[in-house]
């Protein structure tokens, strides 16, 4: 190491994240690039207000599926963010550590299962449990909710757990020895002190559960509606993206990028969104 | 110690890849998904008699595959419909299989057929419940194909007059639909006639079965061409190629795997 | 009136309980789903030979080689690239706007779809850099997707780490990197291996990005050039165009296996480097 020095050692790795930033920025310029002039020439308003796709006569309406995404998304985290810091919290504190040690790398595997399976298992168990017990064609919000919930449920358990695994001890024993019960310092003191981590893995499964795509088009039915209960069936951007992408040409496979720059812009908001929540609630570190 | 046997463990198979030869002649297919297995079927046995060709199968849809021939992408475009876009004409086409496209619903379900006009209006929405065709009394959820299939497209143009109803259900895939057809007594959907099983049930069109007999007579409705697309010149690898595929070896392989031969 | 702390503990160990053990039921209901359906059809044979008749019978040996080859390129190329961007923004630059903004675009891409992912790929490298469908073009791209995933949570693991740790180790007359080295990563190396771990699954079990890049060809590939098909995506074309649904789920719950497998071998290689280190 010597033969480098740190001068050195800090000019590679401003190489190293220098190439990696402008690998991502290669990425988000290549989709703006090929969506944005779309959404300028036909109009914002049009694309993002109307209702009407229809892609043979030129209409790029994508309202629905804007709506679609958002309901799909933010079901998915009602279940899977829950679940996923509640389980991360009862490993870490309320159980001894190997059986912490063994179910955390079986959760991982849930996240080594194709969505494609996912999707499948959708179609073939979920939707007609969901049809039978609940009404509407089955394959529906609810449907692709409960199957990206779970998928996203390995990186929230998993983040947080190192999130929450990494809080000094001392900060336990302090609690303790002010005479809190176990709980009390779980959710006053290390969770409060795992906030970040913990907050990072939300928004890392938010985006994954935006961008999701292949189990999606299996089980939300892909019809081209504005949803008015949980039970109908939708089409997401996503879908909508991977169901035409393949032989769209012309102004029709612009409209799709399109609609790849509109998700980006939706994730931005989100992220923007769940980032001041965590700024109002506590102190900055 | 150990770290250094973990380098050399992981980056030499990767090197002893980078080198190794490619064959002496190379194409690729791509479009019709319905098609691709087959195509892949045909070129591993073609392969084991002409060893020194290389044929590797995608798929994409059949919209894909004639993208791909036009561009170039791929030295041969396969595309199942029942008649060739515009910008497909500047294509040589070749028919090398047929197939026939059933309309199914769920074995639970208590119809038997339909004629065309009925077909029609269940695809368009204007009948929405099984009791309107003499079924039960339940909704009717309808499945289709996304827009760029070449089975949609055939179905569609045969059948005419059709504008898939808003609540229609869209699976991309033929395995999908059989799938959600099965599980859900109240729908009806299409696929490609040897994707039948006895998870589905296949209605008569017309007053038609839909079994190889009836189509290859002539009688069945729903029957579309499965084109392989050439762009300009046919090298002579390609044109062997296409030839084994109508030759009787290629067509009695077509037909135990659940196509139609070409004539 | 206050409920005693006691109750209130009692109450949390129940519901935390139940949402946890609600958790590994589903775990294990879509393994053992999978696992049911698949492990009749797993043998030797159906591991190492080669598939015929589309698939409909013979093994699928070339996508086992698949489903390695391209993970492991992918994570080769993105874990140094992740490490050495987080080391760099938390260690070596201050906290400003600039790495708030950086922190922001990687967690932005980190929700990309996997379509757009694989048209990127398809375009620049498949296309315009002639690399044609193959694991190169695969394993980059894929790389691409794992990234920000790598940069964010090797971040939080390096942030976690005390401020103390390294004070003390300046301390002692440490240069920057000597701490980096030999205080901080090693005790962020659990996060790190977590985000790394997620990024095999992710790219074991990518099909959109994979079609698109390294294609679907059936046969063993035998150059970085070659196109292959992975596991994910046999299971992918198997079950949508109805082949044979039984390969498709012994593919699905060969990939299982070897995913446990990689986790398992990840955590207990993590376990020896750590258990060398205190």
């Amino acid at each position: 190491m010597k033969l480098i020095g740190e001068k050195g050692v800090r000019r590679i790795l401003l190489g190293i994240a220098f190439s990696a930033l402008s690998a991502l920025l290669l990425i988000a310029l290549f989709i703006m690039s090929e969506g944005l002039p779309f959404m300028f020439r036909y109009g914002l308003k049009g694309f993002l207000f109307s209702s009407e796709w229809q892609p043979e006569i030129g209409r790029f309406g994508i309202f629905p599926m804007i709506v679609a995404s958002l309901w799909v998304t933010l079901g998915a985290m009602v279940i899977g963010a829950p679940l996923g810091v509640a389980g991360a919290v009862f490993l870490t504190e309320f159980v001894p550590r190997p059986v912490m040690r063994i179910v955390k790398p079986t959760t991982e595997l849930l996240a080594g299962i194709p969505s494609v399976v996912y999707g499948f298992i959708g179609v073939i168990v979920l939707a007609p449990l969901i049809r039978e017990h609940f009404g509407g064609p089955g394959l529906s919000v609810l449907a692709s909710s409960v199957v990206l919930g779970i998928m996203i449920l390995p990186t929230i358990i998993s983040i947080s757990i190192d999130s929450i695994l990494a809080v000094p001890q001392t900060y336990r024993e302090g609690s303790l020895a002010l005479g809190a019960t176990t709980w009390q310092t779980v959710h006053m003191v290390t969770v409060k002190a795992a906030r970040s981590g913990i907050i990072a893995s939300i928004i890392l499964a938010m985006g994954r559960a935006l961008g999701e795509t292949m189990a999606v088009i299996m089980v939300a039915g892909n019809a081209v509606k504005i949803p008015h209960s949980p039970l109908d069936s939708v089409r997401t951007l996503t879908a909508n993206i991977a169901l035409e992408m393949s032989y769209a040409t012309g102004l029709h496979r612009e409209a799709l990028f399109a609609t790849g720059v509109v998700l980006f812009m939706m994730i931005m908001v989100l992220n923007i969104v769940a980032g001041l929540a965590i700024r109002k609630r506590g102190s900055k570190r | 110690m150990f770290r250094k046997c973990a380098i050399l463990v992981v980056f030499t198979p990767m090197f002893l890849l980078l080198g190794c030869g490619k064959a002496k002649v190379s194409f690729t297919l791509a479009g019709s998904t319905a098609f691709q297995p087959f195509a892949e079927k045909l070129a591993e046995q073609y392969m084991t008699t002409h060893k020194d060709v290389n044929i590797t199968v995608q798929g994409g849809g059949s919209a894909v595959g004639i993208q791909s021939a036009l561009s170039g992408a791929a030295q041969i475009g396969m595309a199942d419909l029942v008649t060739l876009p515009e910008e497909a004409k500047a294509l040589t086409a070749t028919v090398v299989a047929r197939d026939g496209i059933a309309v199914i619903v769920n074995p639970d379900n208590q119809v038997v057929g339909f004629t065309a006009p009925q077909i029609r209006d269940i695809f368009n929405g204007k009948v929405k419940n099984w009791k309107g065709v003499g079924g039960a009394n339940a909704p009717i959820t309808v499945v289709s194909r996304e827009a760029g299939s070449g089975t949609r497209s055939s179905f569609e143009q045969i059948v005419r007059d059709i504008t898939l109803t808003k609540d229609a259900l869209i699976q991309n895939s033929n395995g999908t639909i059989r799938e959600t057809v099965a599980n859900d007594p109240n729908a009806i959907g299409y696929l490609s006639h040897g994707m039948l099983n006895d998870k589905i049930k296949a209605l008569k069109v017309d007053g038609q079965d839909c079994t190889t007999e009836s189509i290859l007579a002539g009688k069945y409705l729903l029957v579309r061409p499965i084109f392989l697309l050439v762009k300009g010149e046919v090298t002579p690898e390609i044109k062997d190629f296409i030839d084994y595929i109508l030759s009787t070896e290629g067509q009695q392989t077509i037909k135990t795997s659940g196509l139609l031969p070409a004539k | 009136m206050r409920i005693p702390p006691r109750l209130t503990q009692a109450g949390a160990f129940i519901i935390l309980g139940s949402a946890t053990l609600l958790t590994l039921a589903v775990l294990a209901f879509i393994i053992g789903f999978v696992l049911q359906k698949g492990l009749p059809v797993l043998s030797l044979r159906f591991l190492f030979t080669n598939p015929q008749d589309m698939g409909r019978s013979g093994g699928i040996f070339p996508m086992l080689v698949g489903s390695v080859l391209l993970p492991l390129l992918a994570v080769t190329l993105a874990t140094p690239l992740g490490v050495g961007t987080s080391v760099f923004l938390s260690e070596y630059t201050r906290e400003s706007r600039v790495t708030r903004l950086i922190r922001f675009g990687t967690d932005c891409l980190a929700g990309i779809p996997s379509i757009i992912f694989g048209l990127f790929g398809f375009i620049f490298f498949v296309t315009t850099l002639r690399l044609g469908w193959s694991i190169l073009s695969g394993g980059l791209t894929l790389a691409f997707m794992i990234l920000p995933t790598i940069i964010r949570t090797s971040e939080e693991a390096i942030r976690a780490v005390p401020k103390s740790f390294r004070e003390v180790s300046f301390s002692l007359g440490a240069t920057r990197w000597q701490t980096v080295r030999k205080v901080v990563l090693p005790n962020a190396l659990p996060g790190i291996v977590t985000g790394v771990m997620l990024g095999v699954a992710r790219s074991i079990e990518e099909t959109a990005v994979v079609i698109f890049t390294a294609g679907s060809s059936l046969r063993l590939p035998t150059s970085l050039l070659d196109s292959t098909r992975t596991m994910a995506v046999h299971f992918y074309i198997l079950a949508r165009e109805g082949i044979s649904t039984e390969n498709a789920y012994g593919t699905a719950a060969t990939l299982v296996i070897l995913v446990l497998t990689v986790n398992l071998l990840a955590y207990w290689l993590m376990h020896r480097v750590m258990a060398k280190r205190s």
